[in-house]
């Protein structure tokens, strides 16, 4: 290995790295707000790749009838509720119609205007805007009535999501993969190396979002609720902050940067139907490395994991896959010891 | 409290009862292996996979359903079980240490077995001790990774995997037909059924289910959680690996597509679909899942076109619709609606099934004793310098207001918490270090404030937890009921000391039912079953009648007569002054009186706490 490959490679492993911190940042939050371990995180990246894959082949975005049917699928719940008069039922309101009028727009939009046309920027939007919403829609549907369940059921339940929104991606995307082209087309020579734009690119969008959720939650007040729910629910509920708002709003965020992931890392590795849950996977081991409560020990863990596996590629290609999940091995162990450590400390 | 019996006057009709339900799924199971020979090879193939799937989710139900760990690891557990006998039974590209192992299918089994509990034994150590996430999302990776080993390995013939295995032989009987493997299967799928239901009726299956969201009072109890955990865990996985083993024989194949992570969800679909917390639900969820899929695959291409994936969605959707509306499964609906009154073993008549008890220390050595016990949390300090001694045969009542301390200081006396600084010592030795399972060992034995009983187990089976360490035997002889004179042995002890609280006629109810005062004195009696020196106990009264009280005050002045030491913490002052020998007064996390009950009662500094200075 050469020091410029080394540089390729690092390269390579810092935009995978980063697209991992960010899943695993979601996934530190919405554990920590919903005590749900967010399995079908990868599922809104493929969906975001995909999306974008759609509006740049200028085809409909399948995705806006999902969207259409989870809005619809809710009300009608909301509705069944209210009118068997179950205590937790919230009269039917204003969101549900927004919910529905918001999917038709997105139904509509791209029919309207053909998406090859767009630029970038515009197509990203869409994207976001199209898979955000899903994330509240399906906290209400699939996690909320189990909200105080024990946190085995949360975990299946958001085993069967997975199962069953990959089943869903299937249907609407095909086997094919998809691939899109890069947000940022250029490539810079800098001393001697390539530098690839879409690289850039990532490292800027996920730099930029970490600033952005680290002002989120210190500094608006929806943030700093967050923060408390995460410390501790019920004493968050007692000083008027609803759970139920707090896990849609988390959901929301996953599911938007999800998506955003999935925009991110089309345009390096083509993505597949079930590719998501992979990635997302490789979030979370990086997520593990903070013990699921740490954000930046999480987010410098995903980092680890990206420059393995590309490091890896390069020395045992067949086998990358087989090395970084067997890193999970190791990083369990360490927390393992660490956990020990924390009882004698106790002593 | 009277002790009538209900179960002594109508035992011979509930006997007879029991004998029909004892025999059903037994002959059920007879009509089955011949309905094996008979059948189209079609429902033959079938029923093999339901077989196959149904020993693997097994495992899951005692993991998952009893205990509370969850795993996605089955499918590639038994994966390892697959190709450890395809990659020997075949014998190509062996290392020369393992060639005299190759040929046979039957010198494969070993080695498949021991290879998925080293597995599983590391995947543990790692794991176990760890919050309750981190099993799951282990053996997630740890699948993941092992799929792809499979798919890239050459020498397990990557993804076109290894096929031409050699037909396993009984003897001279090769069993190369599916209805042939299909009685290897169900006769080893019957056989650890009927393991599994006797291991969950003994002492170490009651301890398995007690772990199960109260491992802090398992571990009170002497039950060693982390062995036990470990334990379950590499059973699981043993139970995977022999259905891989059997896979392996029966398919004369192995690819990785089987032993994906989706594989894995597959089987814990199934120990959901069928019933986590029953040894039936794997059975039950096997056949739903299998027939089931069976069924969509033959139906949906008419209405869908080509294309897996909505088998996916269903299945998906199902999982989800379940957790929220009927988490305890087919074989939990079953149970619901034909279920027996549970049934306990009989009191025994007669002196002859006695277990030994410890040699209670001369009255008036001290056993416990607490040395400047001082424990701070942050900046603030709930306990600041106690010194507490408790002697044999003595009852030692910890009186304060609310807030005083008096938790943290029972706490630290029962190794749940730790002192900041000094020491408590029992029987001279410093409990520093010590996990409440060491406590049990040495003769303490404690009740829970918040009452920690498992509400579905009947009243006699919470009792006889508390002889969890009075009992010897292991998984191997419980499983196989080689330790009935032990368990009879161990009942003995609960009824005794069920009628010592009085509360022998409710020894078969499930112990959610009944009032809070009577689950404390279940508490007491469990505490008593132990054959503790030290007896301490949180607040035993809260909640109960004057009647039981009365009671309660005389078994405890009988105990202390017989050489137990009691520490009570009791907010009932007329109980403290009546029974205690001595009192300690804490406030503000500070002991400032002790005495008699009479001196305490005099002492200025305890009048002022309690009624302020003008009192």
């Amino acid at each position: 290995m050469n020091l410029q490959i080394a540089f390729l490679l690092g390269q390579e492993g810092v935009t995978s790295g980063a697209i991992y911190a960010l899943l695993a940042l979601c996934m530190v939050l919405v554990f920590t707000v919903t005590r749900v371990l967010l399995v079908p995180q990868g599922e809104f990246v493929t969906f975001g790749a995909m999306t974008m894959a759609a509006l740049q082949a200028n085809q409909p975005a399948v995705l806006a009838w999902l969207l259409l049917g989870l809005a619809l699928l809710r009300a009608l719940v909301r509705a069944w509720g209210a009118l068997r008069r179950r205590p937790d039922a919230e009269p039917l309101g204003g969101a549900d119609a927004a919910y529905v009028v918001h999917a038709l727009l997105m139904l509509a939009i791209p029919r309207l205007l053909p998406g090859e046309g767009w630029p970038a920027a515009l197509q990203l939007l869409y994207t976001l805007a199209l898979i955000a919403p899903m994330g509240p829609l399906l906290y209400d549907l699939c996690f909320k009535p189990i909200a105080e369940a024990h946190s085995l059921v949360l975990l299946i339940s958001a085993i069967a999501l997975h199962v069953a929104l990959v089943g869903l991606s299937l249907w609407m995307f095909g086997a094919e993969g998809a691939r899109t082209q890069p947000l940022l087309d250029e490539v810079w020579e800098l001393g001697g190396v390539r530098v690839n734009g879409q690289a850039l690119c990532v490292v800027a969008a996920t730099g930029v979002l970490i600033v952005l959720l680290y002002a989120y939650f210190e500094r608006s007040l929806s943030g700093k609720a967050l923060r408390a729910t995460a410390i501790h629910r019920f004493g968050a509920q007692l000083m008027g902050i609803s759970p139920t708002g707090a896990g849609r709003t988390t959901f929301a965020i996953a599911a938007l940067i999800g998506a955003l992931s999935g925009a991110l890392i089309a345009p390096v590795t083509t993505l597949y139907y079930d590719s998501g849950f992979i990635i997302s996977l490789k979030g979370f081991v990086g997520a593990v490395v903070g013990g699921l409560v740490s954000y930046p020990a999480g987010a410098l863990g995903a980092l680890a994991v990206g420059l393995i596996e590309s490091y890896s590629t390069f020395w045992a290609s067949a086998y990358k896959e087989v090395i970084v999940f067997t890193l999970i091995l190791p990083i369990l162990l360490w927390r393992s010891l660490a956990a020990g450590h924390h009882e004698e400390d106790r002593a | 409290m009277s002790s009538v019996l209900p179960l002594s006057t109508d035992g011979k009709k509930m006997n007879s009862h029991l004998q029909w339900r004892r025999w059903l799924p037994g002959l059920l199971w007879l009509a089955l292996l011949l309905a094996l020979q008979a059948l189209p090879t079609f429902y033959v193939t079938l029923l093999n996979q339901i077989g196959l799937g149904a020993l693997a989710t097994l495992g899951l139900v005692l993991l998952t359903g009893v205990v509370g760990l969850t795993s996605f690891g089955q499918a590639a557990f038994i994966g390892v079980g697959a190709y450890t006998c395809a990659w020997l039974s075949m014998g190509v590209g062996l290392p020369a240490w393992l060639l005299p192992l190759a040929g046979s299918p039957w010198l494969a089994l070993p080695v498949a077995l021991l290879a998925a509990a080293v597995v599983a034994l590391v995947l543990g150590a790692l794991t176990l001790r760890l919050s309750g996430h981190y099993l799951p999302l282990g053996t997630i990776c740890w699948g993941l990774a092992l799929y792809y080993l499979f798919g890239t390995s050459e020498a397990l013939g990557a993804h076109t995997g290894l096929s031409g295995l050699p037909v396993l032989a009984i003897g001279g009987w090769a069993l190369d037909q599916p209805d042939e493997m299909g009685l290897v299967i169900w006769a080893v799928l019957g056989g650890a059924v009927l393991m599994a239901r006797q291991l969950l009726a003994s002492r170490n299956g009651r301890a398995l289910r007690a772990l199960n969201g109260g491992q802090m009072m398992a571990a009170s109890m002497g039950v060693p959680v982390f062995a036990l955990k470990m334990k379950v865990f590499v059973l699981s996985a043993l139970l995977a690996a022999l259905s891989g083993w059997l896979y392996a024989c029966n398919q004369r194949f192995v690819s990785p597509a089987p032993f994906s992570i989706g594989a894995g969800i597959d089987i814990m679909f199934m120990a959901l679909v069928g019933g986590l917390q029953h040894v039936w639900g794997a059975v039950a969820g096997a056949a739903a899942i299998v027939i089931g899929r069976n069924a969509l695959q033959d139906l949906l291409p008419h209405l869908f076109g080509e294309g897996g994936f909505i088998e996916a969605i269903v299945f998906g959707l199902l999982v989800l619709g379940l957790m929220q509306r009927a988490p305890q499964g087919l074989w939990g609906w079953v149970v619901r609606r034909w279920q027996a009154a549970p049934v306990v073993p009989a009191r025994p008549a007669g002196g002859d099934a006695v277990l030994a008890t410890r040699t209670l220390p001369a009255a008036g050595t001290r056993v416990l004793e607490a040395r400047r016990v001082t424990r701070r949390f942050g900046g603030l300090v709930a306990n600041q310098d106690i010194d507490l001694a408790l002697h044999a045969g003595e009852i030692l009542a910890v009186i304060g207001p609310n807030g005083a301390g008096k938790s943290t200081l029972f706490n630290q006396l029962s190794c749940v918490d730790v002192p900041s600084e000094g020491e408590v010592r029992l029987n001279g030795q410093s409990m520093r270090g010590w996990t409440p399972q060491q406590c049990a060992v040495n003769g303490l034995s404690r009740t829970f404030q918040h009452v920690k009983l498992i509400g579905e187990m009947t009243v006699l089976e919470n009792v006889v937890l508390g002889a969890h360490l009075r009992g010897r035997a292991g998984f191997a002889a419980s499983a196989l009921h080689l330790e009935r004179s032990e368990e009879a042995r161990l009942f003995a002890a609960a009824w005794r000391q069920l009628e010592r609280v009085g509360l022998a006629s409710l020894a078969d109810v499930p112990a959610g039912q009944l009032a809070l005062g009577q689950q404390r004195l279940v508490e007491v009696a469990r505490a008593l079953c132990a054959d503790p020196a030290v007896l301490l106990l949180d607040e035993p009264a809260a909640g109960l009648r004057h009647q039981e009280k009365q009671a309660l005050a005389a078994l405890l002045r009988q105990l202390s007569s017989e050489g137990m030491a009691v520490l009570l913490v009791e907010h009932d002052m007329d109980l403290v002054m009546d029974i205690a020998d001595k009192v300690s007064v804490i406030v503000f996390g500070r002991k400032i009186a002790e005495g008699t009950p009479a001196d305490v009662q005099r002492n200025p500094d305890v009048l002022d706490a309690y009624l302020g200075a003008d009192a």
